[in-house]
């Protein structure tokens, strides 16, 4: 783990690490705008993560410490390899604990826990277009945020009321920033969008085959679109956590048997973890404690 | 009453490269008038519409519209912003094939609702009940609102593309060879639908065609067009029932007679 010498302290080069920098800060200053950037040929395969380690190579520094998760895991292979390669290229501290990361490198999910000033949010996007497939032309979807014509995205809306009787876009809900641009938050629940408001920490967005990067600065507006009789409603769970008894939280089904066996646990692992060695059990633990 | 143009074309040219698309166009439309423009395949029709709509800058001339505030505004001198929200407005676009002015994977409801969405309606239900309207005001079965175009009949979608386009009630339509491709009988309830429409709702309209007989059942005015040049104009009646020019002439004498 400490033989640096044969790569750049985490690994791009200087010259790349200033370029994606100089993409970041033009995304900061304009909440939501998709600055592009010279993407580069990461170790991995393109949708595991490039965009994502990317800006986190390029903004991280020998005192930050990473916290890498994948579906609100920190122990699944995406997160585990991410946090290993930049234990290898650029030999930081890592954590699986929300509070005491600096950047949190993050598929899908943000942490349950209210994250603070300070700490730096870093998504993996596979798609930052919101209109790419309501509107497949890029040169007309730039067009139409240059000219803040959305009423596109609302025809998608429409589209799931229609069908479905609600609005059924239950991820990568769309979201209108600091008032100006729509912004696809990555494929995140919509669960998770009210914690992008108003957020202390910052939120990157890296599109590594794409080759765009996007931002939300701290305390900035992020508005979910809806419409006035059909507001946005995020995700309810009927039961909490089988694992650690936990309510208002994202749950994942685990199937347990070929019999209709099933169980609702915290998608964010550390969340869980943290709850249960403060005493809190859910169904499952609870009925497993009792057997033993 | 005194009434001002709604459109005035002044001197309009379009070159494509050292190619003629249309030469020295110049007319006046006024609100409420339709105008017809006719001629053979490769005269410059849908050139000078596209000329006239801005979906081609004008080689030279000017074209301006009186605006809703009783500005004239010459439109190769706006923003593109500003030209974007008047197409999608105060003007409407009927293309030949409905595919190309319709969006083929969203619902036939959603495509009536998307213009009323983007100037920022934002209340599901009354955009609905719009968008339900609308497709009983040109004869399209209010049970067909959840259904794409895709499996719409031609004549159906056609009519569905002029709903999209009118549900901001419009005051300027251009519309290019809006029958074409359409069977008679559908092209006959289609001329119908439009012509009740106009007069309805005082729409001012320019309809390229090479069809005579569409011409003379909506156009109150129609300009013959040959190589580029227009060379005959005047009321529809009189340029058909007395043409001057000898093409003209020709067109009109080799309509079919059944």
């Amino acid at each position: 783990m400490t033989d640096l010498a044969t790569y750049n302290f985490a690994y791009l080069d200087e010259q790349t690490k200033r370029m994606i920098r100089r993409a970041i800060l033009k995304a900061i200053s304009i909440p939501g705008y998709q600055v592009p950037f010279a993407s580069r040929e990461m170790p991995m395969p393109y949708g595991w993560g490039t965009g994502g380690v990317q800006v986190t190579a390029s903004i991280l520094g020998p005192k930050d410490v990473l916290k890498v998760i994948d579906q609100g895991a920190d122990d699944t292979t995406n997160a585990v390899s991410i946090r290993a390669f930049f234990q290898k290229v650029a030999n930081v501290a890592v954590t699986t604990k929300t509070r005491d990361a600096t950047i949190i490198q993050t598929r899908h999910r943000i942490p349950e826990e209210t994250l603070t000033a300070g700490q730096t949010l870093v998504y993996q996007v596979p798609i930052p277009e919101p209109l790419r497939f309501l509107e497949p032309r890029e040169t007309e979807t730039r067009k139409m945020h240059a000219l803040e014509e959305y009423g596109l995205m609302h025809v998608k809306l429409y589209e799931d009321i229609a069908r479905n009787g609600h609005i059924a876009t239950t991820y990568a809900y769309p979201v209108k920033v600091e008032g100006r641009y729509v912004m696809d938050p990555s494929p995140t629940p919509k669960f998770d969008n009210p914690k992008m408001h108003m957020s202390e920490a910052l939120q990157l967005f890296g599109a590594g085959r794409e080759k765009r990067i996007y931002a939300v600065p701290p305390h900035t507006d992020v508005v979910s679109l809806d419409f006035e009789d059909h507001p946005f409603e995020i995700q309810h769970f009927d039961k909490p956590c089988a694992l650690c008894g936990a309510e208002h939280v994202y749950l994942d089904e685990v199937v347990l048997d070929d019999k209709g066996g099933r169980m609702f646990v915290c998608s964010d692992t550390d969340h869980c973890e943290d709850r249960r060695e403060h005493g809190h059990a859910g169904e499952m633990l609870a009925r497993q404690e009792a057997a033993e | 009453m005194t009434q001002t143009p709604l459109l005035k074309v002044n001197d309009v040219s379009k070159f494509y490269g050292s190619r003629i698309g249309c030469r020295n166009v110049s007319f006046e439309l006024w609100p409420g008038e339709v105008l017809a423009i006719v001629g053979e395949s490769g005269s410059g029709k849908t050139t000078l519409l596209s000329c006239l709509s801005t979906r081609l800058m004008p080689s030279s001339g000017i074209v301006e519209y009186h605006m809703r505030d009783g500005q004239y505004r010459d439109l190769a001198r706006m923003g593109e912003a500003e030209r974007r929200f008047l197409m999608r407005t105060d003007w409407g676009f009927v293309h030949q094939n409905p595919a190309d002015g319709l969006r083929m994977t969203v619902s036939a409801g959603a495509n009536v609702g998307e213009r009323l969405m983007a100037v920022g309606d934002r209340h599901y239900g009354n955009i609905r009940a719009t968008a339900a309207d609308w497709l009983r005001r040109v004869e399209i079965e209010e049970d067909r609102i959840d259904d794409q175009p895709r499996s719409f009949s031609g004549g159906m979608r056609q009519r569905l593309q002029i709903a999209r386009n009118l549900v901001t009630s419009p005051r300027l339509v251009f519309m290019d060879e809006p029958t074409g491709g359409l069977d008679v009988s559908v092209q006959a309830r289609l001329l119908d639908l439009v012509r009740g429409l106009v007069h309805d709702l005082g729409l001012s309209a320019i309809i390229v065609t090479h069809d005579l007989a569409v011409a003379r059942l909506l156009s109150h005015r129609m300009m013959v067009m040959k190589d580029g040049l227009v060379i005959e104009q005047g009321l529809t009646d009189r340029v058909l029932d007395d043409p001057r020019e000898p093409y003209t002439q020709l067109l009109v004498s080799s309509i079919l007679q059944v």
